[in-house]
This record gives structure tokens, C-alpha cells and sequence, in this order.
């Protein structure tokens, strides 16, 4: 572990905490879900445990956990965009 | 050499596109564009760990893959809007279970293969187990209760709290002494059953009505778990997304501890919905007037402005597609309907937003509590469908509620009240409401659905 990598945490949860503040109370729900699926980001650390063939125990570990991020890369990604779909302004039509 | 670089490149694109994406996210007519850029620094990133040397085998990565699209798919094209909140604290377990895995498998390639793990490093992974499988757990429960298989009240017994203290002192202190000697793998796989435990016993004891706490919080987790994970593996882009999920669900917690107004700790540790003796008024000696489908319908037919206050009980009835037809007829004679939307009304953050959007209407007609509290006094009707805690004016008057001090909607302020609502039974804290005995509140009992149907076809033969 690298202390640069405190650096970008820090910095990351800032911007984060900048940047989301400002998301309206409206599309709380779709936040939660992109967020959701934003964390399937998780298969680059388990792709490399289920494929670098080092032990049983962490190839099917890491089968898994690719299955589990990846359920929540597609689904999340999916369902974020259905609910954006349907927020519509006065006067437009959606779909 | 060069192929690591062309990781990093993918990574580095994927981070700032995922934070473009939740950008975006502040404009709702930008969102799906942004969002579809997120996904596309996903698809990059997945391909930069794809191309990495270090992977000798596709043929289970393929299989993991496959198998999460075919899972993925009808989570995210299939279930409806009503589910979304058991769908994503569904989700929340997902996430943390695979960053819980990565955890345990680094760990243990570590141990078999002699690597020295260093106190730094030992912390990351420590963390990332704890913090994951606590989420797996919490989630879980969240999901239970949420979809209803699980008792949604608090689960109480006495000495909880001692049992979650002494269960959390006891992960830390294992927290803390592998780092000291990380090859003490019984202390690590005991820590991650503890942690589960913690997950179950934390969550089981809050009430439906705290969902929308708990699933922030579980959303919070489930990115601090993943950041874990980047500075175990040394993986910045999973840092980044971790702190970008961790802040996201740290601010909705907080915005949604506010409008309770309790703190992190109450929610969890306070089981709210249980026994509590308070001194609260209670309705003895007040009487309600009750209103017919017929009145109802000829005082929304003609109101000039009407303020609809959803909650939970809006959606348990899908009440929401009626409350748009009925808004439609409203309008078309010559009225202006709004909607009130307090940030916990529903199960999760947004909830009530997201029905009312699928039903159609339009979200410029759905206004934030801040927004819209001072225009109740120019309202002629509030139509309050399926809320009750969150308009219920003894949190502005009466210090003995329990709700005292929380932020409600100020629909007793309308001129005329009408609550859809099944029947006199109090809200999820037992609470009397004493906006339902004002003079100037009629109350429409049957299910909101059924009851709003009869009055969209009076105003209509109106």
C-alpha cells in the first residue's frame, strides 16, 4: 500500500462529496442505483483472483465475486437508465 | 510494460467518466447521457483487467461473466418500480459479497504462497472483509423486510446493545491484532463471521419506516468495503469508486437522519418503532368528519390548487397512476396541481419521485419539502395519500411526540384537507395524528386506489 493512494481517496471522497451534494432530492433514487452499479467496478480486482490460476480457493472466489459485480454492473446500468427514461417535463413526452 | 499502461489508461478514463456520470446526475434531462458514459469507463476498465498479464485463464472468467449478465439482465430490465427498494438493497449485498471474496482470496493467496503481509496492507483487507460482510448481512435483512419475507417491525430483545457491543469490540480487537500478526488467519475468518453477525443483529431491530436510513448507510458500506479492496490490491480506480459510493451514501444518510431529525446512531441503535412510553396527546374525545367519493370529487373538480402529499401507502396501494389521471382532469379545469415530496416518504431516497415519474407525471410538478412548504397557506386542497408522520403537526407543536423537532410537510396549513387513508390505525412510530381531527380535514377511508378511481369518475359525470 502506497500512501499516494490515501492522496487519491481523500481526494476522490471530496470531489465525490462535491459533486453529489449537489444531485436533487428528485433523482435520489437513480443516484442510489448508479452508485449501485458504478461499484461493480469491484471485477478488477476479482477478474485478476479468477483467472491468474494461483489456487483453487481464489479462482472460485473470484469466479463468484466476478459474477456478483457484474450482476450489479449490468442490472444497475439497466435500471438507472429505465428510471431516467421516465422523468419527463411538462409538455414532452417520454418514450 | 506497455500493456500496464494501457490498463492504467483505461482506468484513468473510467474514473473520470464515473464521476461524470454522477455529475450528471445534478440535471435530470443530462442524466442519461452521463450515465451512459459511466457505463462506457466500466466497459473500459473491464477490458484494461482483461488485457493484464497476470491473468492465465479465461474460461472461469467467462463463465463468472456470463453468469452475472444473465443475472443482472432481469434485475435491471424486469422488476418494477414498487420493488426498487428491495431490488437495490438486493444489490448492496451483491456489491459487498464480491468485494468480501476479493478480500478473503487475496488474503489467502497471500498466506499459501508465503508473501509477507504487510501492517498497512493487513489493515486495507481487514477493513474490506469487516465492512463487507457486515453489509452482505445488513443488506440482506434490509432485503428481507423490504420484500416482506422478513418481519418489517423492529426485532427487539433485551440487551441488544450489550450483545452488538461486545460482538464489535471483539471484531476490532481481532481488527487490531492482525495487524500486529497478520498470518493469524482463525482471528481473520473469525473476524468475518462476526461481521456477519453484526450485519444481521444491526439491521433486525430497525423498523420499515428506517429503511431509507439503513439503505444509504448499507450504500456507504458497500463503497468504503470497495475502496478497501483498491488499497489492498494498490487499484486506484477501485479507490476512487469506493470514495465516490462512500460519499454518496454518507450524504443521503445524512439528508435522510435530517429529515427524521435523529442522528445515525438513534436510527440504529434506538429501534424506534418498539415500546416507547411517551407523553404524547392522545385523540380521546376529538371526532373526524368523513367525506364521500362524491364530495371529494366536487371539491377537486373545481379547486383552483391542489398540493398532493404521497407516502408509502400511495405505493402499497398503486395509487399513483389515479393520482395522475385525477391531476389531468384537475388541470383541465383550469386547476394547478403540485406534489409534496418529503425525503423520507417511501422506503428508499427518491422513491416516491421515481413512482410518480413512471406513472407520468411530470417532475417539474414534484416539489422538495423546502420548496414547496411555504405555498400550503395559498393551497386550496392538500390530498394526502397514504402519509401520516410526515404532515402530522405535533412535530411543530407538540415537545412530548416522539416525532417532535422532524420536519413535516405543512399540509394542515391548506385550506381544506382530504387524507386518503384505510382506516384510523396511527403511522408506523404509533402516533396519533391530530391533523385527521382538525375542522377543516375530511377523511376518505377505503384503499386509495379504489377511493380515487370512484372520485375520477364523479369529477368526470361532473
Amino acid at each position: 500500500m502506497d500512501i499516494v493512494d490515501v492522496y487519491v481517496f481523500v481526494l476522490a471522497g471530496f470531489v465525490g462529496y462535491q459533486v453529489i451534494s449537489r444531485v436533487p432530492a428528485l433523482l435520489h433514487t437513480p443516484l442510489m442505483a448508479a452508485t449501485n452499479a458504478i461499484s461493480g467496478i469491484s471485477l478488477v480486482g476479482s477478474l485478476v483472483a479468477a483467472g491468474s490460476g494461483r489456487n483453487t480457493v481464489a479462482t472460485v472466489l473470484g469466479v463468484i465475486a466476478v459474477a456478483c459485480a457484474m450482476a450489479n454492473v449490468v442490472g444497475g446500468f439497466l435500471i438507472t437508465d429505465r428510471m431516467l427514461r421516465m422523468f419527463r417535463r411538462t409538455g414532452t413526452t417520454n418514450k | 510494460m506497455s500493456r500496464e499502461i494501457l490498463t492504467q489508461v483505461t482506468y484513468l478514463v473510467a474514473s473520470v467518466l464515473f464521476i461524470l456520470g454522477l455529475r450528471s446526475l445534478t440535471k435530470p434531462d443530462q442524466a442519461r447521457r452521463g450515465m451512459n458514459l459511466a457505463a462506457l469507463g466500466m466497459l473500459l476498465a473491464i477490458v484494461g483487467t482483461l488485457v493484464k498479464t497476470e491473468i492465465v485463464s479465461y474460461g472461469w472468467i467467462a463463465v463468472g461473466l456470463a453468469v452475472g449478465t444473465v443475472i443482472g439482465y432481469p434485475l435491471g430490465m424486469w422488476v418494477p418500480m414498487t420493488a426498487m427498494p428491495q431490488r437495490i438493497a438486493f444489490s448492496h449485498m451483491f456489491g459487498a459479497l464480491a468485494a468480501t471474496l476479493v478480500g478473503v482470496a487475496e488474503y489467502h493467496t497471500d498466506l499459501t504462497e508465503g508473501h509477507p503481509i504487510s501492517g498497512a496492507k493487513m489493515a486495507a483487507l481487514a477493513f474490506e472483509v469487516l465492512f463487507g460482510a457486515l453489509t452482505v448481512t445488513g443488506s440482506f435483512v434490509a432485503f428481507g423486510k423490504l420484500a416482506e419475507f422478513l418481519p418489517g417491525r423492529p426485532v427487539t430483545y433485551k440487551g441488544q446493545n450489550g450483545v452488538n457491543l461486545a460482538l464489535a469490540a471483539v471484531a476490532v480487537g481481532l481488527f487490531v491484532y492482525l495487524i500486529i500478526r497478520p498470518e493469524f488467519s482463525a482471528g481473520f475468518y473469525l473476524m468475518v463471521g462476526l461481521a456477519t453477525l453484526i450485519g444481521l443483529f444491526l439491521v433486525l431491530p430497525i423498523g420499515g419506516a428506517d429503511m431509507p436510513v439503513v439503505m444509504s448507510l448499507m450504500n456507504s458500506y458497500a463503497g468504503l468495503a470497495a475502496a478497501a479492496t483498491g488499497f489492498a490490491l494498490g487499484n486506484e480506480v477501485l479507490i476512487i469508486a469506493g470514495a465516490l459510493d462512500g460519499a454518496s451514501g454518507f450524504i443521503l444518510s445524512v439528508v435522510m437522519s435530517k429529515a427524521m431529525n435523529r442522528s445515525f446512531s438513534n436510527v440504529l441503535f434506538g429501534a424506534f418503532g418498539s415500546v416507547q412510553p411517551t407523553t404524547a396527546r392522545t385523540a380521546e374525545g376529538m371526532t373526524v368528519s368523513e367525506i364521500s367519493p362524491e364530495d371529494a370529487a366536487l371539491q377537486l373538480g373545481y379547486a383552483k390548487s391542489v398540493i398532493v402529499v404521497p407516502g408509502y401507502g400511495m405505493a402499497v396501494a398503486q395509487a399513483q397512476h389515479q393520482i395522475r389521471e385525477l391531476a389531468e382532469l384537475i388541470e383541465k379545469n383550469g386547476g394547478e396541481v403540485r406534489y409534496a415530496i418529503h425525503p423520507v416518504a417511501g422506503r428508499m431516497p427518491g422513491h416516491m419521485n421515481v413512482l410518480l415519474a413512471e406513472a407520468n407525471v411530470p417532475y417539474d410538478r414534484l416539489y422538495d419539502m423546502e420548496e414547496i412548504n411555504d405555498r400550503f397557506g395559498e393551497a386550496d386542497i392538500a390530498l394526502i395519500i397514504g402519509a401520516n408522520d410526515v404532515v402530522n403537526p405535533a412535530a411543530r407543536t407538540d415537545p412530548g411526540s416522539p416525532i417532535y423537532g422532524m420536519p413535516i410537510l405543512n399540509a394542515d396549513m391548506a385550506r381544506r384537507v382530504i387524507v386518503l387513508k384505510r382506516g384510523m390505525s396511527p403511522g408506523f412510530a404509533g402516533i396519533e395524528n391530530e391533523l385527521f381531527y382538525r375542522p377543516n380535514t375530511s377523511m376518505l377511508f377505503g384503499d386509495a386506489k379504489a377511493s380515487l378511481t370512484r372520485v375520477i369518475a364523479e369529477v368526470k359525470a361532473a
